[in-house]
């Protein structure tokens, strides 16, 4: 194709062609135009000197020219540092670089690292044919344009003549001899400083334009650029006239033709607004008008003191209170500010009472999680995240000192938040996230000890008992590394192992940790989804005060995954339900005494004090009900969602006062307590009485049908209960609560009022309510009614967790996935005359806000999913329930394993 | 012009030619165990070398040649040598960077032989060995500790000195063309081209070159940050006999890419998607079906000359993407 654009790039492209504007290249990272450049180079402040790039970049430079000619330097290697540095950020790697030196080896070592399609500046024939053409061949090898200088084995080309002449020479020698591509060639007919007081100068602006006109008329494709400051050379330290000077060259040349130019892009204005009498007097000189040009505008930048502009970068954003602006700096990258905000947001915090560290867990860890999610978003990409790591450990380092003053003045000894060892599996090799998630959690005080790629199971489980590793972190990208890692979890818990383990990499999923990597290992396993949620994992982990609530939350969180998961496939190897029997959970009922109910029969519970059920609430779920994600109490704390969180419990715990104070709901509850049979394998059958003759409830049930491990029975929720040919007394309760009698009137109030937040608040919480009576009711039942546990003692959290002996599986959930057994459970319990709860036709209860059920006193009763079921199981099932098939098959669509 | 390279932009120029699928997923479903990798040569090799794919051209040959012939069969006309890590930077990582250059040398010549196989089976349909440049487990322009943003853990000079070795053995061991794949940093394709071009040059030959980027997610960029125009931009010296995408996303992600480099490239252009994104368990399990449908309508936009499957393909994939493109025209190159 040759429509001439030449395609430069950066991360970005840089497509110039004829009718593109023209490029400002940036002329400030070059070690010979700017003393304050060479200065920071030579004192090796390349933090600075990166920073210049940057301001250039964000001030309308389209390309950087670097340059390290410098005799004092070894401009090799400062030049292969400062691109190695620069390609690291990503706001100056945008833009394509111009490789400036006037000796090889350096352009040839600044090629080696750039990714990009740069520009070299410049080769010339300067040396002689030989070394022109030699390094035009090694330009395309590299890939890059080249900038040619107007100058050949006699020198500089100052005349137009020598200019179109050598330019002319080059080019014949590029296209037809190196077939060097024409679009890529870039001349340079050399600007020089005009108004020198010489008269052999004073033609040099005209000679620059006119051959510039020349080389596009007749070098078909080729682009001129020059170094514009050099033109007012005579006006050093006189800035506002030097921009006039340059404004004005530039609006002459580029009508010419000139596509490109190395200027200081925030010395450049606008030539409408050069004031008259300055651009009169420029213009003089630049085209050679009259022989006292030169005097005149000498005299008159004498007198023009116009303050020089100042350097303004868009610093708008200092403007935000502290904890934006750290945000901002983490989120762009930004380490200029990092300290002294740091210090800023820590003096505010110790102001309020509060600890260095809470710097970093408040602000700092928001700004992280931004970017996290940014990053997830696909807005920011990975060179930004990892940049963001550095502002971070920037701000770190300076809390350090003061975190470790606090520690020593309260005589703790400084030390590590945990300690963590990480590798990539074995047979992996993809490291560069972990080493994301190593910086992070070094930036957080944690000590990382990373054993690098493919990596195998004893040794880093070795390593983990050498430096008595608080977590292990495992990584991997290609498919088989989910595999190992399992591998890992599994030999960890054959080693005895009970630390946590991460695990993270691109193919890793929540999924599959909670199926295949989790069940292996009684520790504590947790899938880690990118770098920013790794603090906030490892946090929670070490933190003696979040750690069993974490833990907890993580576990429930992945059986239920587990349990979605295996509801959503049958596959693998499967029993028939008469084989599945054969595995169901043994109990040796000869040796097992059932424990019996203090009372048997109905209990009523009417209007019941919702003031004694407040404190049974498990405030999770109603934080999830408003899609916030987190555990209560610690979502309070959140750094995302904690503002919205503790926004929305305020609320929640007025309404809650006022409800209960008021009375806007009643709560109505009914229980019994029965004696109870297994019969047929997996049905229950329930008693009128101790004669156990009359069954006034047949309970059918459905058992787990996938091939399970030896020692992991196919359970049944009759399993719990003593079989009849047993000849044991079994028991079994059944319960009923709502919170939710008399809902409607004040829903219809704030509905009125199209009040939605309200009206949805206050659903969650009669829905909270009615959970917290299902658990308040059932630990009275054990303590008190039933009383096989006469003595325990749980607070909520442990509740919640399950910590009692005994469960309350509720029909239509997955250890009983059938809906319709609710009837048999209404009709026993008269739950809609005894409690004021009805039935739909589909089987939903009304109030909403309700929850039924039975209870188990069984000590290995246990929640679990049936999973799905084949046809052999629903046809014994539709049998035993005397059922046609297709009625069985319409109430268990969703978990069969067959197309009916 | 070498008359193979002739034939190959004869057929070009006539239609869309198909690439062959996944190397790593069909291997993955024998399940090999290390003895296997190893096979009677590498029995006591002091290192493990499971999961070292390419190692199996020397221990396991047959299957390889049996995966080859499986893609052939099922309607590739290019099959890609099994050498995506055969460079001694790669190969270091199990301690055999020493075989670099008789593993493409291998690798070469067993594709050569089951593509010949089938050339003279189906003499109509001439099929092609593209020697494989994998992207090495290194990156030149990313750091790989953001503590020392200035450090790098490989220099571009020895990018070119291992891929020349590995250009070395796949030219000698019978490569039709050349393909620079799974780009994920500019920089090291930059290497591998400056050591294809210096190769041509001291050998006096050229053989096509095919070079294929990666974008690694939806922000529409490689791993090293470029969009897809400024990789063109950056490898388009090469003057390369196709540009394209392959791995990391699936045709369904990769559509919006492979449009902008098609509005853009002055070359034929490829494109080799993976089987959709991995699902939760890690595997791919977008149908050959759905694959073709995806690609079909890039054919049928009139951006792709050259496609065929990335990880999680295979044989059943690339027949069905072979019939789908049969018969829609290629992209036109511009005059």
């Amino acid at each position: 194709m040759t429509d001439g654009i030449l395609r430069l790039s950066g991360l970005e492209p840089l497509n110039i062609s004829d009718d593109s504007l023209f490029v400002n290249v940036g002329e400030r990272t070059n070690v010979t135009g700017s003393r304050a450049f060479a200065r920071m180079i030579l004192s090796g402040d390349y933090t600075g000197a990166v920073e210049v790039a940057r301001q250039q970049v964000q001030n309308g430079a389209q390309i950087i020219d670097v340059n390290m000619d410098e005799a004092m330097l070894d401009s090799k290697a400062a030049m292969v540092k400062f691109l190695n540095l620069i390609a690291t950020e990503p706001d100056i790697a945008r833009v394509p670089v111009m490789i400036d030196s006037s000796k090889w080896e350096v352009i040839e070592a600044g090629l080696k690292c750039v990714q990009g399609k740069p520009i070299i500046n410049s080769i010339s024939m300067k040396e002689g044919e030989a070394a022109f053409k030699h390094h035009a061949k090694l330009a395309l090898r590299y890939g890059a344009a080249v900038v040619v200088m107007a100058f050949d084995e006699q020198g500089q080309a100052d005349s137009y003549e020598r200019k179109i002449s050598i330019c002319k020479r080059a080019y014949d020698i590029l296209v037809d001899e190196v077939g060097f591509p024409a679009e890529d060639i870039v001349f340079d007919p050399n600007i020089f400083a005009i108004a020198t007081g010489i008269d052999e100068h004073n033609n040099y602006a005209t000679d620059f334009i006119r051959a510039t006109a020349w080389i596009k008329q007749h070098l078909p494709r080729a682009k001129v650029s020059g170094g514009v400051s050099n033109i007012s050379f005579s006006f050093r330290g006189n800035d506002a006239v030097r921009e006039a000077i340059h404004t004005a060259f530039l609006y002459h040349a580029i009508k010419a033709g000139m596509s490109m130019g190395i200027v200081n892009a925030g010395q450049l204005g606008v030539y409408e607004e050069i004031p008259k009498p300055l651009l009169e007097r420029v213009e003089d000189v630049l085209f050679n008008r009259r022989p006292d040009a030169t005097e005149r505008l000498v005299e008159f930048a004498e007198s023009y003191k116009a303050k020089a502009k100042e350097q303004v970068e868009d610093l708008a954003w200092r403007n935000a209170p502290v904890e934006e602006r750290l945000s901002h700096a983490l989120v762009r990258g930004i380490t200029t500010f990092i300290v002294e905000d740091t210090e800023e947001a820590r003096l505010k915090v110790a102001a309020a009472g509060g600890r260095p560290i809470q710097v970093i867990e408040g602000p700092l860890m928001n700004g992280m999680n931004v970017v996290g999610d940014l990053f997830g978003a696909g807005k920011m990409f990975l060179p930004q995240v990892v940049k963001s790591a550095r502002v971070m450990k920037q701000a770190v380092a300076h809390l350090i000192p003061f975190i470790e003053a606090e520690k020593a003045a309260s005589g703790g000894k400084s030390q590590a938040k945990g300690k963590i060892v990480m590798a990539t599996v074995k047979g992996d090799v993809h490291d560069i996230g972990k080493n994301i998630v190593g910086v992070v959690l070094q930036c957080n005080n944690f000590e990382v000890v990373d054993l690098g790629v493919m990596v195998a199971c004893d040794k880093i489980l070795a390593k983990a008992r050498e430096v008595d590793a608080n977590m292990i972190g495992l990584s991997g990208l290609i498919t088989p590394s989910l595999e190992e890692m399992a591998h890992v979890a599994r030999e960890m818990q054959r080693e005895g192992f009970d630390i946590p383990l991460l695990i993270g990499g691109a193919t890793t999923s929540r999924t599959h940790t909670a199926v295949k990597i989790e069940p292996g290992y009684d520790g504590v396993t947790v899938w880690v989804p990118d770098a920013s949620r790794a603090v906030g994992v490892c946090t929670s982990l070490v933190s003696n005060d979040l750690r069993a609530n974490y833990i907890a939350g993580v576990k429930a969180d992945y059986i239920k995954v587990r349990e979605q998961h295996s509801g959503k496939k049958g596959q693998g190897p499967r029993y028939s339900i008469e084989e599945a029997r054969k595995h169901k959970l043994a109990t040796d009922w000869q040796r097992y005494v059932p424990p019996l109910p203090r009372q048997l029969g109905i209990q009523v519970l009417r209007d019941y004090p919702l003031a004694q059920l407040t404190s049974f609430i498990d405030w999770t779920p109603f934080f999830q009900t408003w899609e916030l994600s987190g555990r209560y109490p610690a979502i309070l704390e959140d750094a995302v969602v904690g503002e919205s969180a503790r926004a929305l419990f305020r609320d929640a715990q007025a309404m809650l006062k006022r409800l209960v104070d008021e009375r806007w709901l009643g709560a109505n509850g009914v229980f019994g307590l029965f004696p109870a049979n297994c019969v047929e394998e997996d049905d229950i059958e329930i008693y009128a009485d101790e004669k156990r003759e009359r069954a006034v409830m047949t309970w059918h049930n459905l058992r787990q049908q996938m091939v399970k491990p030896l020692d992991k029975p196919n359970l049944c929720l009759a399993d719990f209960i003593a079989p009849k040919e047993s000849g044991v007394r079994d028991y079994i309760g059944a319960f009923a609560v709502t919170a939710g009698i008399g809902i409607e009137r004040k829903l219809a109030e704030f509905d009125a009022s199209q009040d939605d937040y309200n009206s949805i608040m206050l659903k969650a919480l009669a829905d909270r309510l009615a959970e917290a009576f299902a658990e308040h009711l059932h630990m009275r039942v054990r303590r008190e009614f039933w009383g096989y546990a006469a003595n325990e003692a749980l607070d909520n959290a442990r509740l919640i967790d399950e910590q009692y002996v005994g469960i309350r599986p509720a029909p239509g959930y997955p250890a009983c996935p059938d809906h319709t057994e609710k009837l048999a459970l209404f009709e026993l319990l008269h739950a809609t005359e005894n409690a004021g709860i009805v039935l739909t036709d589909s089987y939903a209860m009304l109030p909403a806000a309700t929850v039924s059920g039975f209870y188990f006193s069984h000590p290995q009763s246990q929640y679990f999913a049936t999973g799905v079921v084949d046809k052999n199981q629903v046809e014994d099932y539709a049998r035993r329930k005397g059922w046609p098939l297709a009625e069985a098959q319409r109430w268990l669509a969703p978990i069969l394993n067959y197309r009916p | 012009m070498d008359s193979r390279t002739q034939l190959l932009k004869h057929v070009l120029s006539q239609r869309i030619m198909v690439l062959d699928g996944a190397m790593g997923t069909m291997i993955q479903a024998y399940k090999l165990g290390e003895k296997d990798y190893r096979g009677a040569r590498f029995a006591d090799f002091a290192h493990d070398v499971k999961g070292n794919n390419d190692l199996l051209t020397l221990t396991q040959p047959h299957l390889i040649r049996e995966i080859h012939a499986k893609y052939l069969k099922a309607g590739a006309d290019i099959i890609e040598t099994n050498t995506f890590n055969s460079t001694s930077i790669s190969m270091a990582d199990y301690s055999m960077e020493h075989l670099a250059r008789e593993l493409n040398f291998a690798a070469a010549k067993l594709a050569r032989g089951v593509a010949d196989e089938y050339t003279e089976k189906t003499p109509e349909k001439p099929r092609f060995v593209a020697g494989v440049l994998g992207p090495t487990n290194r990156t030149a322009s990313i750091a790989p500790n953001v503590n020392d943003p200035g450090f790098r853990n490989i220099t571009f000079d020895q990018l070119v000195a291992a891929y020349t070795e590995a250009v070395d053995g796949l030219v000698t061991g019978g490569a039709d063309l050349l393909m620079i794949e799974t780009i994920f940093d500019t920089l090291n394709a930059k290497a591998a081209i400056f050591a294809v071009e210096s190769y041509f040059d001291a050998h006096n030959l050229r053989l096509p070159l095919m070079i294929s980027g990666t974008i690694t997610d939806q922000s529409g960029r490689t791993l090293s940050g470029q969009t897809g125009e400024a990789f063109w931009n950056s490898v388009r010296h090469a003057r390369p006999l196709s540009i394209g995408l392959n791995c990391a996303l699936g045709a369904q992600q990769l559509r919006p890419y492979v449009e902008e480099l098609a509005h853009v490239a002055d070359t034929y252009v490829s494109a080799h998607p993976n089987a959709g994104l991995p699902n939760a368990m890690g595997e791919y399990d977008e149908t050959p079906e759905q694959t073709a449908s995806f690609i079909r309508d890039w054919a049928k936009q009139g951006w792709i000359n050259l496609t065929g499957g990335c990880c999680g393909t295979t044989p059943v994939h690339i027949a069905a993407i072979a019939q789908a493109v049969a018969g829609l025209p290629p992209r036109r190159l511009a005059a």
